[in-house]
């Protein structure tokens, strides 16, 4: 767009879009000689991931020109948080990017811990959980990744393959956490409730079936000659590119570039743990593949270590400070979950100073000192970051979020123009975006 | 709808509607409208482990015209609203619609500017699937669920008098007094 017609006033139609902007679309193109062609794909479409849209020029079967249309799935969720408390606040932000919701709300309350000075107070053991369920969680995410980018190429088998494998694992989830997604399960301070019974053996039979169906997954797929005609040399996109559009994630050391933040800015003990960080040189929409393949392996063994320190047992699994903690450990009642009857009798029969506390911190929560603070966590797809921003009280004042399927999604175009219109649905799938995140 | 719907007698239609009620509820077209987390359970219902191809619906439908049945997976906000309902009105009719999920259903935790409280004030909604996200088992539940009520619809003026039955105890339920 040239610098007059920035200047005057934009219109913007229901749907979001300049209507004058497709007017001059239309009438550049009918002067024109070219024979080109403007097409619309999505918001509504099987293989953009959600409701991603796309607006291509097309010059024959070349995709000259790619522009992306967001918002369609725009929910408000930071406004909303500004009107809850810090605790409520998790139960939003784990509806951001609904395939890793443990990622958002450990993101969410590592911003609040260290706006709280609490970082250092947190449990051993809630640490450990956290990391288990993160990296159970990112497999799942990386299930679904290849699951769709299957599903898009037209191979439903490794769909069903891999919603096969992920459906073990939202088992277990739902062992845990009590729900399949969005979980809510991680709250600032630690993690809402300790593991249940038998977990720890449910969660070592998941890792050999995962491990099965990875196999199984990479079987179908790393050697299949359609696949690699498919993906090879497609959608690349080099390190400087990478770096210069803000990509991370498995895109970034697709690229060759072994940034991991798990590695290089170490969060809830990922220093502890012995784990690889995965790099193809290819930047292309296969190394992107093998990026998440062997990412899935190296999440397996972090959830062994995690077994081993979680199997020695005990511990608690929320912060000793009663300022922030849950006043209760919950229990499981005949009629769901809730706090313990122990509990309940002594606020309600002992001890009038406990009931007073209880209620304080349950409907109006905790403060939070006045100041900001930002944390970060490496999600599946890459850089999650977290923008906390409080004025003393009790509700945030501002929470944003860095989103990486927001900054990936930039690089669309730089991977689909000179390719060809086929490309640019594997650009997307490799891409794995996910519109829930985008838009939020 | 078709010429179905111009037969004569009573009869003869009472037939003629149960063979097309037992046909439209055996193989209903899906349109793949995932959203938002729904989606996700949605796909999940149609992975191997839960199985839609046991109701004959596993072929979801890319294209609207060739679906029958709108299952609307998700928050539906604002910007999305005029998209949604194009695709409802490019499909064929007889069509039907569930909204899954709370979002879906009434706008859910996300009652504020961005998100459309209800898809029912932009398309008529058949059944309504709570939860957030409802289980892959509480979809399949409502799509059973349509079924019924797909095999017992009526034809031509029977149709009619159905769906004034339909509104008159809705009303009563509504209010709870006799219209």
């Amino acid at each position: 767009m040239t610098s007059e017609t920035a200047q005057e006033p934009q219109y913007f139609s229901i749907t979001g879009a300049d209507p004058r902007e497709w007017e001059d679309m239309i009438a550049a193109a009918a002067e024109s000689d070219e024979d080109r062609l403007v097409i619309n794909m999505g918001p509504h479409h099987p293989s953009t991931h959600g409701v991603l849209r796309l607006v291509l020029t097309l010059d024959g079967e070349t995709v000259e020109e790619a522009r992306l249309g967001i918002g369609y799935l725009h929910t408000g969720i930071e406004k909303n948080m500004e009107y809850r408390t810090w605790t409520q606040g998790v139960t939003f932000c784990t509806r951001m990017d609904y395939l890793m919701p443990l990622f958002n709300e450990t993101a969410y309350c590592l911003a609040v811990e260290k706006l709280l000075g609490i970082t250092d107070q947190i449990p051993e053991r809630a640490q450990v959980i956290r990391v288990m369920m993160m990296e159970l969680n990112r497999i799942s995410s990386h299930l679904v990744a290849i699951a769709t980018f299957g599903l898009e190429l037209g191979a439903t088998t490794v769909m069903t393959n891999g919603f096969l494998s992920r459906e073990r694992i939202l088992e277990t989830f739902e062992l845990i956490t009590g729900v399949r997604m969005n979980h809510g399960y991680i709250r600032p301070g630690g993690v809402v409730q300790d593991l249940p019974p038998g977990s720890i053996t449910r969660v070592r039979e998941l890792v050999a079936e995962t491990r099965d169906g990875i196999g199984r997954l990479a079987k179908l797929l790393n050697a299949n000659p359609v696949f690699l005609a498919r993906t090879r040399d497609v959608a690349y996109l080099d390190i400087r590119g990478s770096v210069t559009l803000g990509v991370t994630g498995p895109l970034l050391r697709a690229a060759g570039l072994p940034w991991d933040l798990r590695k290089s800015q170490p969060y809830c003990g990922y220093e502890t743990y012995d784990f690889a960080v995965p790099v193809q040189h290819s930047g292309d929409a296969y190394g992107r593949h093998l990026v998440r393949m062997a990412e899935m392996t190296e999440s397996l063994n972090i959830v062994e270590q995690c077994l081993d320190r979680l199997a020695a047992g005990g511990g608690p699994v929320m912060i000793d400070d009663k300022k922030i903690g849950w006043p209760a450990q919950l229990a499981l009642g005949p009629d769901g979950l809730g706090n313990s009857e122990q509990h309940i009798a002594d606020i309600m029969g002992s001890s009038m100073e406990a009931l007073i506390h209880h209620f304080k911190l349950v409907t109006e929560g905790f403060r939070v000192p006045a100041g900001e603070a930002y944390a970060s966590v490496e999600s599946p797809r890459g850089e999650l970051g977290v923008h906390v921003v409080s004025d003393g009280g009790t509700r945030p004042y501002r929470v944003h979020f860095r989103d990486p399927s927001f900054a990936n999604l930039q690089a669309i175009p730089a991977m689909c123009e000179g390719g060809q219109l086929g490309d640019v649905i594997v650009a997307v799938a490799s891409l794995d975006p996910l519109m829930g995140g985008v838009d939020r | 709808m078709g010429i179905e719907e111009h037969l004569p007698g009573d009869f003869f239609l009472s037939r003629v509607e149960q063979l097309a009620g037992w046909a439209r509820s055996s193989s209903l077209w899906p349109a793949t409208f995932g959203l938002a987390c729904c989606a996700i359970e949605m796909m999940a219902a149609g992975g191997p482990r839960h199985d839609l191809a046991r109701f004959g619906m596993e072929r979801f439908s890319a294209t609207p015209r060739q679906a029958d049945l709108l299952i609307v997976a998700g928050r539906l906000s604002q910007k999305m609203a005029p998209v949604i309902r194009q695709v409802y009105d490019q499909m064929a009719g007889p069509k039907w619609v569930i909204a899954m999920g709370v979002c879906a259903a009434s706008g859910g935790m996300f009652n504020n500017y961005a998100v459309v409280q209800g898809v029912d004030k932009i398309i008529p909604v058949d059944m309504y699937v709570p939860g957030c996200p409802p289980r892959p088992e509480m979809l399949l539940d409502g799509i059973v669920k349509l079924h019924d009520r797909i095999r017992s619809e009526r034809l031509g003026h029977r149709r009619v008098e159905q769906l004034d039955e339909r509104e008159a105890a809705a009303l009563q339920g509504a209010s709870g007094v006799k219209r």
